[in-house]
């Protein structure tokens, strides 16, 4: 069983997953931030790999991207941090074991090779992909069965506007979780949440075969409440990144911001 | 006519070859795939084509001349005819296809149009038909390219459109188109997105491919005309997207004789890092929701490429002109900046043209082939050089407030 199924299995409400960029703020700090959102709550983690032209990301993330690449990240370096990242603290390792899924585009991970990188990225210990410019066609004719080999789920995207026939193709193509997008839009815009609710329900009432993470637009206790509501739990991205670059210490900017994000008032 | 294998037509997915596809995130399935269901039902249905041919003949002035350049062919020892999309309303080719979609886009029952632009001469010629047709129209352009082409930038608000910066990453037309897309995903029902080459998410390359095929559809019949074949022994043109090049191939791809010639951005050269040259310096990857070559570091990450042409200035090309590349259909050369200007300032001085700097890197490639004399070489002219001149001025060694104040 996969971790990610695991932690369903254990908890299937209000699942936390936090976005963070690797290589951001600092080249080095990857682990420290993971660690951080590990120790204040974050059930899951969503590590983003910078890329050039990141075309589902608003300016918020693509910007820390541009941070990242500048301070030097690459997929190998990514690698090397990832090394040791499940290995216990006692044993000099950082200590990670919350499910921890990648989110990158494609062109990157084809100059890397496909392959090399799956096998890379199951050696380490990561347990899933998001890729949301790899589509069904090229999923189904060529790259699933590499992701599958290498023992990794693969999380698609569902929107508003994906009909229901699509959802359930998508669903059945997932593993891990399916992400659903709460409007159509790019990371971090603050369109109104509450227009999202009936396209919650519907997903909920489709009886897919995955949890479902609400992302895109989630960025307080409110909002948060709200994805949770008819779902499995939220992604957070933007906001938290927003968080971390206006501050300069890592383990109390993700303390306080996911306790905003957690505590009960 | 080879009738096996079809250089002009992707396959179902959109791949030519290797190349193609549609490597979109699913926010923007719905309306890329309204688009690959609807584009040729909507493109040959008899109405279309219809107001498509008068708009061609009646507002963009067509048929464009197919030129005799005597002087030049004297030159090159050799018979040299200019395709004249530089005569086309609006001063490129680029309005040949502005004019298709605006039509598509209104029986798609869009009411906004966004457009993306390096130059400008996409971003004007999308304003254009927006302004013919009373529809909104948001053009993206890089913070950079803004600084650069003022004339265009003031051109495109004239004609009633916003033009948007594009703030992220290179701030050049990579990052408007990326700005475009975005806005695209932002605003997936009643949004058209007019893209300008003959790149991104299939069905784009093949319909931009389509609407562009009027220039060598009309070479043809011309050249039939002039000299009693319709097929010449080269065509050649710029490629940076490739619009104007698969435009003046299209017609000419599956007839084996005729060579097909495709001139790249050379830039300050190809070793010197600032060089535009994509199947030179370009790998297989994916960009703009399509795979082709693309220029990037060993990472993959996409490169900010060098032209002094900005219509040239991409760090991709289109999946076609890859798969050209790929099987050899299609010979590419380059030319380097210095080369393009000094074939600019030879078409001005031997036929009293001034070329766009794009079309002058076609010209320039003429000097790297051993023409026969009694062969027939079409080059595409795709542009006018009005937006070039601060660039010649400044070649000329003149500044422009000595000629213009």
């Amino acid at each position: 069983m996969s971790r990610i199924q695991e932690l369903f299995n254990r908890k299937n409400k209000k699942i936390l997953n936090v976005y963070c960029t690797a290589g951001y703020p600092e080249l080095d700090s990857t682990l420290e931030v993971m660690k951080a959102l590990q120790d204040s709550g974050a059930d899951l983690i969503e590590l983003g790999m910078p890329y050039s032209d990141p075309l589902a990301d608003g300016p918020i993330i693509q910007e820390s991207s541009s941070i990242a690449l500048k301070n030097g990240m690459t997929i190998s370096r990514l690698f090397k941090q990832l090394k040791d990242f499940r290995t216990d603290a006692a044993a000099g390792g950082a200590g990670i074991h919350v499910p921890v899924v990648l989110m990158g585009y494609l062109n990157p991970i084809l100059q890397y090779g496909f392959e090399r990188f799956c096998a890379d990225a199951e050696a380490v210990g990561i347990d899933g992909l998001i890729l949301p410019d790899l589509p069904i066609y090229e999923f189904e004719t060529e790259y699933g069965e590499i992701i599958k080999k290498h023992n990794l789920d693969f999380v698609f995207l569902v929107t508003p506007e994906t009909s229901a026939e699509r959802i359930k193709k998508l669903d059945s193509l997932s593993s891990g979780f399916l992400y659903a997008v709460s409007s159509s839009s790019t990371t971090g815009k603050n369109k109104e949440f509450a227009s999202a609710e009936q396209y919650l329900q519907k997903l909920a009432s489709l009886n897919l075969k995955n949890p479902v993470l609400v992302g895109f637009g989630i960025r307080d206790r409110e909002t948060f409440e709200a994805a949770c509501k008819h779902t499995n739990g939220a992604i957070i991205g933007s906001a938290y990144i927003k968080a971390l670059s206006n501050s300069s210490n890592v383990q109390e900017a993700t303390k306080e911001f996911l306790e905003s994000i957690l505590t009960e008032e | 006519m080879d009738h096996k294998v079809s250089y002009q037509r992707p396959n179902e997915q959109g791949y030519y070859g290797r190349f193609g596809g549609a490597f979109i995130p699913e926010m923007l399935h719905p309306n890329v795939k309204e688009l690959q269901e609807r584009y040729l039902d909507i493109m040959y249905d008899a109405a279309f084509q219809k107001e498509y041919t008068e708009l061609l003949r009646d507002y963009v002035g067509r048929p464009t001349p197919l030129y005799f350049a005597k002087r030049l062919s004297a030159q090159y020892n050799t018979n040299i005819y200019l395709k004249r999309e530089d005569l086309c309303h609006t001063g490129a080719h680029k309005v040949n296809n502005t004019v298709g979609q605006i039509l598509l886009a209104q029986r798609l029952g869009k009411k906004r149009i966004i457009a993306e632009t390096g130059a400008g001469q996409h971003g004007v010629a999308t304003a254009t038909v927006c302004a013919l047709k009373g529809m909104e129209c948001i053009v993206y352009m890089g913070e950079k390219d803004i600084e650069r082409q003022a004339p265009n930038v003031a051109r495109m608000k004239m004609l009633g459109a916003t033009v948007i910066p594009a703030t992220s990453g290179s701030k050049t037309l990579k990052d408007a188109t990326n700005e475009a897309i975005r806005d695209w995903i932002n605003n997936p029902t009643d949004t058209h997105y007019i893209i300008g080459s003959v790149v991104g998410p299939h069905p784009y390359p093949d319909m931009v491919a389509r609407f562009q095929s009027i220039i060598s559809e009309e070479t043809r019949w011309q050249l039939k005309t002039k000299t009693g074949s319709e097929l010449p022994d080269y065509v050649m043109a710029c490629v940076g997207g490739g619009s104007n090049a698969a435009g003046a191939f299209y017609n000419f791809l599956d007839e084996p004789t005729v060579k097909i010639v495709a001139v790249e951005a050379g830039g300050m050269g190809i070793e010197s890092g600032m060089s535009a040259a994509t199947t030179r310096l370009g790998k297989p990857g994916i960009l703009h929701g399509s795979k082709s070559l693309v220029m990037q570091t060993e990472d993959g990450q996409v490169v900010e490429p060098h032209s002094i042409s900005a219509g040239l200035d991409y760090p991709g090309i289109g999946p076609l002109h890859a798969h050209l590349f790929d099987s050899g259909r299609g010979t590419f050369l380059h030319a380097t900046d210095d080369e393009a200007l000094e074939a600019a300032f030879q078409l001005a001085k031997l036929e009293g043209i001034i070329p766009a700097l794009e079309s002058s890197h076609a010209l320039s490639a003429l000097k790297q082939i051993q023409f026969k004399q009694n062969e027939v070489v079409v080059v595409c002219l795709s542009g006018r050089g009005d937006k070039d001149l601060a660039t010649y001025m400044k070649a000329m060694g003149v500044h422009s407030n000595e000629v213009t104040g």
